[in-house]
């Protein structure tokens, strides 16, 4: 207080505390994160706390539970079910992000050409990815009704098919047509994101390539293939973690039918766990594909610094 | 243009693109033109004589009609705006103060700090949701737009941030520093030179933010019970199925309307859009 009277006869007014504050560099940087850090404190970090130690009780809806320990691992563990989605997550991951990169590359290839009407097409081939999942999968659904299927009708005309496909009634067939709905879905992604990978590729070192008589398929291998590899990399480890946790989709076709046979970890998590109540249980199998998704995650940080470092 | 001779373009180009621009881009036009045909029509046997199910020639607006008079649909609309707003302009505060931070300031655990936002982002909803539901009960959130409006930004402001730190350090230092001799003091340094600057990742982070809030769909299932609390995703799922009863001519015409608003959002900024959706990827 005295020092601040004696400094205020001396003709300028001393900043206030405050802003003296802000001229530090460490505590500007902390006001700035202080918001972000509070957000995903009170909605990441502790529900993630929160949701080891549901797992290790027996809660019910309205009922606090006991310490039972790992009593709901090993519950799922010896649960059918559980095993099916756990089976049918690494199956549905595997081929959708096989064809997701694949297709997608090839369209991202047909983009990268200089055509008519080249924007135009650009802006509608995201549709699939912006327009909400839940909505358009009602579509999909839709088209695959039992009774009322326009790929039948389609199928039928073409001569392909004499009797109905009852697309989600059949457990294999159900599989695939959630398989397809996310191919399409995730499509547009990876082709945008690859695209603008493509884009930063200079067309000489093609032109060299060609020159030199390499065939267009060497070209692609020797020269696009290695340079899009750090982009295709995380768009690949993203695109996994997000379908290895996929929801909607399954949700909106089966709902896990027909028979529990087209569950994923988290619809079940969220059968058990909201549509039973069985809190501690859904929680425990919900955090059954945090391993899996801490590895990718690992691979991805570890990839990205070592790209960074290069 | 592509080389060599004209079969050639046809096989390698437009075929292809005319196959993947079907595949993408059908569903679309099925929801499109259910919404508008008469149940009649709607519910004919697909292997029905005389039945062309590409065309109406008798287009209805009697869906819509349904969805705006005999649901909530329109408090759905709005509930969805309010919340993907709101939680929006929280994230993109949040996000461009955490990533001037992170990437123009020095202080201790900057990098690991990085590091964990990043990881944060990876975070899938669907691994939190259940202990979160509990924890929205306990704090008296369950079935408020703001247990939305605050949950939302965990899968946005990583992301933000992310955006965000792309950008502030690709202005150049100078920028900043002319302003500090000038007199300017850090915070209105960052106020009135860098955040201008930024304006463009803003944007890109702000519609891709937006957007990501009106599609997310598990937290608004789980967390709101009440029909007139729901978002559109939520609503249209839960109160347009009838037990096993589905109604396809409201269902597909609540479908399009609930996607117009992401489409115009995204048909004004389709290129900060994509500049969003590949920064955030490539960081």
């Amino acid at each position: 207080m005295a020092v601040q009277a004696i400094e205020t006869t001396f003709g300028e007014a001393p900043p206030p505390r405050r802003q003296r504050l802000l001229e530090d560099e460490r505590w500007l940087a902390f006001m700035l994160l202080v918001p972000t850090m509070v957000l995903l404190g009170m909605f990441i970090a502790y529900p993630f706390a929160r949701g080891i130690l549901l797992s290790v009780t027996n809660s019910r809806v309205g009922v606090p539970g006991q310490f039972v320990g790992l009593a709901n691992y090993y519950k799922i563990w010896n649960d059918t079910i559980f095993r099916t989605a756990v089976y049918n997550t690494f199956l549905y991951t595997a081929v959708t992000t096989v064809f997701k990169l694949g297709l997608g590359l090839w369209l991202a290839m047909l983009l990268n050409r200089d055509f008519r009407g080249k924007a135009f097409t650009r802006a509608f081939i995201l549709l699939p990815f912006i327009i909400p999942t839940v909505l358009s999968t009602f579509a999909w659904k839709w088209m695959f009704d039992p009774t009322f299927s326009v790929l039948n009708w389609v199928l039928y005309h073409l001569g392909l098919i004499t009797g109905r496909i009852n697309w989600l009634g059949d457990p294999d067939l159900a599989m695939i047509s959630i398989i397809v709905v996310n191919i399409w879905r995730g499509v547009p992604f990876f082709a945008i994101s690859l695209l603008a990978g493509l884009q930063t590729i200079s067309p000489e070192l093609n032109e060299a390539a060609a020159i030199d008589g390499a065939k267009p398929w060497q070209r692609f291998w020797h020269v696009t293939w290695p340079l899009l590899l750090p982009v295709t990399m995380v768009v690949v480890l993203f695109s996994v973690i997000q379908t290895f946790a996929d929801f909607q989709i399954v949700y909106v076709m089966t709902g896990g039918g027909p028979a529990n046979a087209t569950h994923l970890f988290a619809t079940y998590a969220y059968q058990i766990g909201v549509g039973t109540g069985l809190l501690s249980e859904g929680a425990a199998i919900s955090l059954a594909m945090f391993p899996i998704l801490f590895l990718v995650v690992i691979i991805q940080l570890l990839y990205i610094r070592r790209v960074e470092v290069r | 243009m592509i080389e060599g001779a004209r079969w050639r373009r046809w096989v390698f180009f437009y075929l292809p693109m005319a196959m993947f621009l079907v595949f993408l881009l059908f569903p679309f036009y099925w929801m499109i033109i259910t919404s508008f045909r008469p149940d009649g029509e709607l519910y004919r046997p697909w292997n029905s004589v005389n039945y062309n199910p590409f065309w109406t020639t008798r287009p209805t607006l009697e869906h819509v009609r349904y969805l705006f008079e005999e649901t909530l649909f329109s408090q759905w609309l709005w509930n969805t705006t309010f919340i993907a707003l709101v939680s929006t302009v929280i994230s993109l505060v949040c996000g461009v103060f955490a990533g001037y931070a992170l990437s123009r300031l020095s202080f201790p655990f900057a990098g690991s700090l990085g590091t964990g936002i990043f990881i944060t982002y990876l975070v899938p909803q669907t691994l939190l949701f259940i202990p979160l539901a509990e924890i929205i009960r306990n704090y008296k959130l369950g079935d408020t737009p703001w247990s939305l409006i605050l949950t939302y930004p965990t899968f946005l402001i990583p992301f933000c941030t992310w955006l965000m730190m792309g950008y502030f350090k690709a202005i150049p230092r100078e920028l900043e520093e002319c302003a500090r001799i000038d007199g300017a003091s850090r915070w209105k340094a960052m106020l009135y030179i860098i955040i201008p600057v930024a304006i463009p990742g803003i944007l890109s982070a702000g519609i891709f933010a937006f957007t990501l809030s009106w599609n997310e769909f598990i937290y608004a299932l789980v967390f709101l019970s009440s029909p007139e609390q729901k978002t559109v995703p939520v609503g249209v799922t839960s109160e347009l199925i009838r037990g096993d009863v589905f109604f396809w001519g409201p269902l597909m015409a609540g479908a399009l309307l609930g996607s117009v608003p992401v489409a115009i959002a995204y048909s004004f900024f389709v290129e900060h859009y994509v500049s969003g959706l590949t920064g955030s990827v490539k960081g």
